[in-house]
């Protein structure tokens, strides 16, 4: 998988299903993260509680205790460790009550560990500074997120609403892989399956606009998993 | 238990009985009550009379001395309804009057106020009267007594009482009689939903309460429980849907995928042929997921449990964010999606799920209409208030549904003929049938002359 080299994040995941659970580190350290594990709530608690991890992993239902009971009491500590909560329900207002307790995403059990990895390297980045960049960079291409102008090698390229805020989104977690259901997410905000692939024509609607005409694309498709905005000729 | 021990142990039993206890001792006091004024009016007015006689003769008396007195008690002796009057003299000699016999000991108790005695009218006739007399000293020590009989007062107290008698026995009677109706029929009444009820937890789903269409509390209770009836029927066959869907929905593509990967198995060992294999596992196990999801969503949004995700949103800006959504793709297939919204209608409900609603209109006419070739795609999405309703509208000028089918493709995992070989679930119009049933709306497929147009009513206000 292409994938840019850097700093390697640590996480614990919170899962009592250990086969799971160990497919899961395992596919996480290929990655080039570190994973810990813990297979029941009050562990799970007291190693997230000692902190030092960038992402918690965290399954809804688990013995002992409850997942979002672990997240609402590292909120309570002030620690603002990102957690994304994995459930095997994942119903709208699951997902409501979930990140109302203090999550910052949610994914529906089964899930495939591309869109796991992916929103958790984009959480992951949440923390890093950057966030609060006005004008985001890659290669020649520039967004002004207060101007809301796009140039790319100088020149003025006009976007929609909609399809800036498509690229703010690809742009913020340069380097690392969108999956299409993240897009819908935080570009449209809605959490369903769309049955066609509107994702994709959106994209290369984008892509006209951004790469057409220009040697190096930087819009990458990343087969099986999603997008990435990346300056290829790094 | 007895009959008897049933009964005392209603409600209705412990009820009447204590109505019935305070009603006897209201219309017992009130019989007392009326018997005891009527003796006082009584005696007052036998009072006043006797008074009245004594201040005549005293004025005869005035003018005409004693003789006068006697002269006049004389003549009023022996008119019809006279009062009772009587003078003897010193040693207690009958002089004159229309009493024959006396208590003896009676000139002893004179000066003090009318008393009640008894006496004989005639010598010898045995028969003794009840009267009020009262008792005077007359000068020339002779006696003078003046009275009403109060045999009749007594006779007309007594028959008042024993009407009154009468009367609080009925009403107590009347009482206890209507108490027996009204408890039969309230228990009757009970009996039949307790009957129903038992009926109802035997298994027997389609049992209904009696409605005797009276209008009263049984009946309104009736209703209510009956409406909840037909929620938990239709709840219960739901589940009972989807477990058959799941067994059969479910269960087909797993049986593919098992023989699919046994196939490769048991054929030669080949690493292309294995990753093609695992691909195509991924794949079908993914399009099982999302049959999965949809199922449950399906579930649960007929359950009403999503009703926590429902906020105040503006229908126009759903349908303006959906048709933006799919506007490229329809483009792509040579279509056209435009969105008409007439003004904007806010109401309370579940954005996620009327935009996936519409989601599953706009990928149902992306699919299915451009069936018939020769005429570019042309969708419209709509959004206008009706009335007191939100009314979303997705038409387009497709194939569109044959009448019969209509009401068909709203239920689960049916897929009309024509496009089984579309991708798809068969899911995707009951769910959103489901969520217009969510927000107390409805669904209806009309004919777009051509193509299909579908409606979503949603009233604005729910209760």
């Amino acid at each position: 998988m292409q994938r840019e080299q850097r700093d390697p994040m640590r996480l614990l995941i919170i899962e009592d299903d250990k086969e799971a659970a160990a497919y899961l580190c395992k596919a996480l350290r290929e990655a080039g993260h570190v994973a810990d594990h813990a297979d029941d709530g009050e562990t799970g608690a007291a190693m997230a509680i000692e902190g030092g991890y960038d992402v918690l992993v965290v399954d809804r239902m688990l013995p002992k205790r409850d997942g979002l009971s672990i997240i609402e009491e590292l909120r309570r500590r002030n620690d603002e460790t990102p957690a994304l909560i994995l459930s095997a329900l994942g119903q709208v207002d699951d997902r409501v009550t979930g990140l109302r307790s203090g999550g910052d995403d949610y994914l529906a059990k089964p899930y495939a560990f591309t869109e796991l990895l992916a929103r958790v390297e984009a959480l992951a980045r949440r923390r890093r500074p950057g966030e609060a960049e006005t004008v985001y960079r890659v290669g020649d291409l520039e967004l002004d997120r207060l101007g809301h102008t796009v140039t790319r090698a100088g020149q003025s390229v006009p976007l929609q609403p909609r399809e800036f805020r498509l690229l703010e989104y690809l742009m913020k977690n340069a380097g690392q892989v969108v999956t299409r259901t993240m897009l819908l997410e935080n570009v449209w905000d809605y959490h369903f399956d769309p049955q066609t692939n509107v994702i994709d024509v959106h994209i290369s609607r984008l892509r006209g606009k951004i790469d057409k005409g220009f040697e190096t694309p930087l819009l990458h498709t990343v087969r099986g998993a999603g997008y990435m905005i990346r300056d290829s000729a790094r | 238990m007895t009959a008897l021990g049933k009964v005392v142990r209603t409600t209705a039993f412990k009820l009447s009985a204590i109505y019935i206890a305070v009603f006897s001792i209201f219309a017992v006091s009130f019989v007392l009550y009326i018997s005891y004024s009527a003796n006082v009016l009584l005696n007052d007015q036998i009072r006043a009379t006797i008074a009245a006689e004594i201040r005549g003769l005293a004025e005869q008396g005035r003018t005409g001395g004693i003789a006068a007195i006697f002269q006049t008690i004389e003549e009023r002796s022996h008119q019809p309804g006279a009062s009772l009057y009587l003078i003897t003299d010193v040693n207690g000699r009958i002089l004159t009057g229309n009493i024959s016999q006396v208590p003896a000991d009676i000139f002893e108790r004179s000066g003090i106020g009318p008393i009640t005695v008894t006496y004989e009218r005639n010598i010898g006739e045995g028969s003794r009267h009840v009267a009020m007399v009262q008792v005077l000293r007359l000068p020339g020590g002779f006696w003078m007594l003046v009275g009403r009989d109060i045999g009749e007062h007594e006779q007309f107290r007594e028959i008042i009482g024993r009407a009154l008698a009468w009367a609080a026995a009925l009403m107590i009677g009347l009482a206890v009689l209507s108490w027996f109706f009204v408890s039969r029929r309230v228990l009757k009444r009970i009996d039949s939903v307790s009957d129903t009820s038992r009926r109802i937890v035997a298994g027997d789903l389609s049992g209904r309460l009696e409605v005797t269409g009276t209008g009263d509390e049984f009946d309104r209770l009736a209703e209510s429980l009956n409406a909840m009836l037909a929620r938990i029927e239709h709840l219960l066959y739901g589940l009972k849907d989807v477990s058959d869907n799941i067994a059969h929905d479910l269960k087909t593509p797993l049986t593919r995928l098992r023989s699919r990967v046994e196939g490769v198995l048991a054929g030669p060992a080949d690493i292309d042929t294995y990753r093609d294999a695992l691909e195509s596992t991924i794949e079908e196990s993914d399009h099982l997921i999302k049959t999965f999801n949809a199922l449950l969503m399906i579930a649960r949004t007929e359950a009403g449990s999503a009703d926590g995700a429902m906020s105040e949103v503006e229908a126009g800006a759903i349908v303006r964010d959906v048709a933006e959504l799919y506007e490229p793709v329809a483009e792509e297939e040579g279509g056209d999606l435009t969105v008409s919204v007439s003004e904007p209608v806010t109401l309370k409900a579940s954005r996620e799920l009327l935009g996936q609603a519409l989601a599953n209109l706009i990928d149902n006419a992306l699919k299915y209409a451009k069936g018939d070739a020769g005429r570019p795609l042309k969708i419209v999405v709509s959004s206008a208030r009706e009335g007191s309703d939100l009314v979303l509208r997705v038409a387009d000028n497709g194939v569109g549904v044959p009448e019969a089918d209509r009401e068909r493709v709203l239920q689960r995992f049916v897929r009309l003929e024509a496009s089984r070989s579309q991708s798809g679930s068969g899911l995707g119009l009951s769910l959103v049938a489901a969520v217009a049933r969510l927000h107390h709306g409805t669904i209806e497929l009309g004919d777009n002359h051509p193509g299909l147009v579908v409606t979503i009513r949603l009233p604005i206000e729910t209760a």
